[in-house]
């Protein structure tokens, strides 16, 4: 472990490469973990199969490169057609169970995660597949720092994806629905809105983030039909950290999880990466108890 | 009245309990001219496209020992037959499938599942009721060091798999010049049995020439990203870098080390093929050195199949959706083979002495040399390791079978 910091400290342009890595990698996290905010703000749902959709969006990519596309063109029909098996899901399950307690909610959407790891794993089999985007690679500071240009890409669609649904939310008036039935929906059912429709807009809209989420990973990392969970995880992480409807802070968790990842990977070895993920989710959970438990006292 | 309706469960109970016992020796071990083997393997799952390979195998070499006369036994011809369970890459199921051959379907001969977790859960169980198994897709070490009499494996052990390169390294460095001790060894390598079987043996042989570990990284088990631990390769600079963790560790790497440039001379991975890293990242990974169990240009040569070119023609006629034979479906035929030997070998379907006929097998086979050690496994057949030369796998070591010469250092992209 010394040794490595050591080698940081020697040669700090490592440093770059880790950092611009994390980043990278961490504004695809950020899309999911908005996903699943905007579920779990809205709904009140927490949905534990939001990797699954991820993964389920990173095989439109590895299916347009089977027809020899680029796999960048899986953006649009991975965005569309998760929005409709979103809304699908929404109307076949997510909507029986929404008014349920949260027990009852986890379950059928970990069930929802099963059936669809499976069902992958039959329509494409259990091997790793990517996405080759065939895009330049640069090297930077003597070849000492890489970046491909496909991570750049897909940060900056990543930022254009959140800048859209940001603007969708704050000016449509589907948006303004949803922001509504967040924060009443019984207010907002007496206002006349229709709250069956928001619910399911919002799970589809999620569902569509996390296609688009997946069609960059795929191109970036690798995809295979059981790979869902740490998605899953590092979305609840990002949440957790961000608190509900709390943007600036879905994209600076998710961003600081990512550079975390690569950090530990680099000092206490890749055995440690995923584990970081969850260590953080503890912290912050002890973070956050503290600091209501000192606002607890403030009122006292 | 009432006792006419106690009766009837009674009667519907016994009825069932006599039609079970009736159906029970419906697959026993052999039964006119046929002997029935048994196996629990995995057809749909994680493990399913190699389990498929392997059954596949499996049913190979059964048609093409069945079409050559069979199994001579007291002098009289058997015909071989499989009686397969799917065990959803499921090790526990593994396990309650083979008490189900052994105990409902009275098979008493077996062949292995695929993957080294679920033969490990299926171990104890042959041991238990001591009936043999032949398995030909179980790699890990540990298989062999629990003092296990029933089990036989036909392919070579994991800490085989990359042991081979550092002798090759070696060699490289003092060809140049340099002493083998120079050679500096970055490792990543999947936390598994089978991943670490490989790195005990790489460390061993790392040992004997007294090289220097520089990085010594676990990767997780749903590994998709190594970016942090190639760019500790990148600031170390070791001379030889080796990764291992099944296709997705493969394929991880093979994206990764052509995203960032890692310049490294000599790379070795296992599960190249498994990964399919020619067709997704071409060029790229040119020069990667991967081991293998068994390779269709090896000189390889044994009754039924005739040579390895052979067996490699007859799979691809009879299967049309292979481009390639995987070593799994190879292995797997050799082990029918194997079967085949000790029942004539034994002249007898008793367990025992089919058991002990089984540990005197020594055959030379499309696949290689098979002789198994008092531990169970093949000792006989070395791995071999080929190299990725414009596109194409070649043997490049050991040196008795390497068919090409080695590329070093390897093309840096």
């Amino acid at each position: 472990m010394w040794d490595n910091i050591m080698v940081l400290a020697a040669a700090p342009v490592f440093n770059v490469q880790l950092i611009l890595d994390g980043l990278f990698i961490g504004a695809i996290f950020a899309l999911a973990g908005y996903g699943l905010a905007l579920v779990w703000g809205v709904m009140n749902v927490k949905n534990l199969a939001q990797g699954e959709l991820v993964i389920m969006g990173g095989y439109f990519a590895y299916v347009m490169t089977q027809l020899g596309l680029h796999p960048l063109l899986a953006l649009i029909p991975a965005f569309a057609i998760m929005f409709g098996f979103g809304w699908l899901v929404y109307k076949i399950i997510i909507s029986k169970v929404i008014e349920r307690d949260l027990f009852t909610s986890l379950l059928a959407t970990f069930g929802l995660a099963l059936v669809i790891q499976q069902g992958l794993n039959l329509a494409f089999g259990p091997e790793v597949q990517t996405a080759q985007s065939g895009m330049e690679i640069r090297s930077i500071f003597g070849g000492n720092v890489t970046v491909a240009d496909i991570r750049v890409l897909s940060l900056i669609l990543c930022a254009i994806l959140a800048g859209l649904v940001v603007l969708f939310m704050k000016h449509s008036r589907m948006g303004q629905a949803i922001r509504a039935t967040s924060q009443d929906p019984r207010a907002a059912r007496v206002m006349g809105i229709d709250t069956e429709k928001v619910y399911a807009f919002t799970f589809a809209l999620n569902a569509a983030i996390c296609g688009a989420a997946g069609v960059l990973i795929s191109m970036i990392w690798v995809i295979q039909p059981f790979y869902g969970v740490p998605h899953s995880i590092r979305a609840f992480v990002v949440v957790t950290a961000a608190g509900l409807g709390n943007l600036p802070g879905v994209i600076i968790a998710a961003l600081g999880l990512g550079v975390a990842e690569q950090y530990s990977g680099f000092v206490l070895g890749a055995e440690f990466q995923q584990a970081t993920v969850v260590m953080l989710l503890i912290f912050v959970l002890m973070w956050r108890q503290f600091q209501m438990s000192k606002n607890r006292q403030v009122v006292q | 009245m009432t006792t006419k309706m106690k009766t009837l469960p009674f009667a519907v109970l016994s009825a069932s309990a006599l039609a079970l016992a009736l159906a029970a020796p419906a697959y026993a071990k052999v039964e006119g001219d046929t002997i029935t083997l048994g196996s629990a393997i995995s057809f749909t799952g994680k493990y399913s496209t190699n389990g498929i390979h392997a059954k596949n195998g499996y049913d190979l070499a059964v048609k093409q020992i069945n079409a050559a006369g069979g199994v001579k036994v007291g002098g009289k011809s058997y015909k071989l037959k499989i009686v397969y369970y799917d065990d959803e890459s499921t090790p526990a199921r593994t396990g309650q499938l083979l008490e189900r051959l052994i105990n409902q379907d009275g098979v008493k001969f077996m062949l292995g599942p695929y993957s080294s977790a679920t033969t490990k859960a299926a171990a104890p169980i042959i041991e238990k009721y001591k009936i043999p198994m032949v398995e030909a897709e179980g790699a890990s070490r540990s298989l062999f060091t629990k003092g296990y009499k029933y089990l036989f494996a036909v392919l070579s052990t994991s800490e085989q798999y990359l042991a081979s390169t550092i002798a090759l390294a070696a060699q490289i460095a003092e060809k140049s010049g340099k002493k083998a001790s120079d050679v500096k060894v970055a490792m990543a390598f999947e936390n598994d049995p089978f991943s670490q079987d490989v790195r005990a043996g790489v460390i061993e042989d790392v040992k004997k020439f007294g090289m220097k570990i520089i990085i010594d990284d676990k990767l997780p088990r749903d590994l998709n990203d190594m970016s942090a631990t190639l760019t500790k390769t990148k600031a170390l600079k070791p001379d030889l870098l080796l990764v291992s963790g099944h296709s997705k560790g493969a394929v991880t790497a093979g994206r990764q080390i052509q995203e960032m440039k890692i310049a490294v001379p000599m790379i070795a991975l296992t599960h190249c093929e498994a990964g399919k890293l020619v067709s997704k990242f071409g060029a790229a990974v040119d020069d990667f050195l991967c081991p293998t169990q068994w390779a269709e240009t090896l000189s390889y040569k044994g009754d039924l199949f005739g040579t390895a070119a052979d067996y490699d023609k007859l799979f691809k006629a009879t299967f049309a959706n292979y481009k390639n034979v995987p070593y799994q479906s190879a292995q797997a035929s050799a082990a029918v083979m194997v079967w085949k030997a000790a029942f004539e070998n034994a002249q007898s379907f008793d367990t025992e002495k089919v058991r002990d006929a089984l540990s005197a097998v020594e055959l030379n086979t499309f696949y290689g040399k098979i002789k198994f050690s008092s531990a169970g496994n093949n000792i006989a057949k070395p791995m071999v390791l080929r190299q990725i030369q414009n596109g194409t796998y070649n043997v490049v070591a050991p040196a008795e079978w390497a068919s090409h010469k080695v590329n070093y250092p390897r093309k840096a992209n």
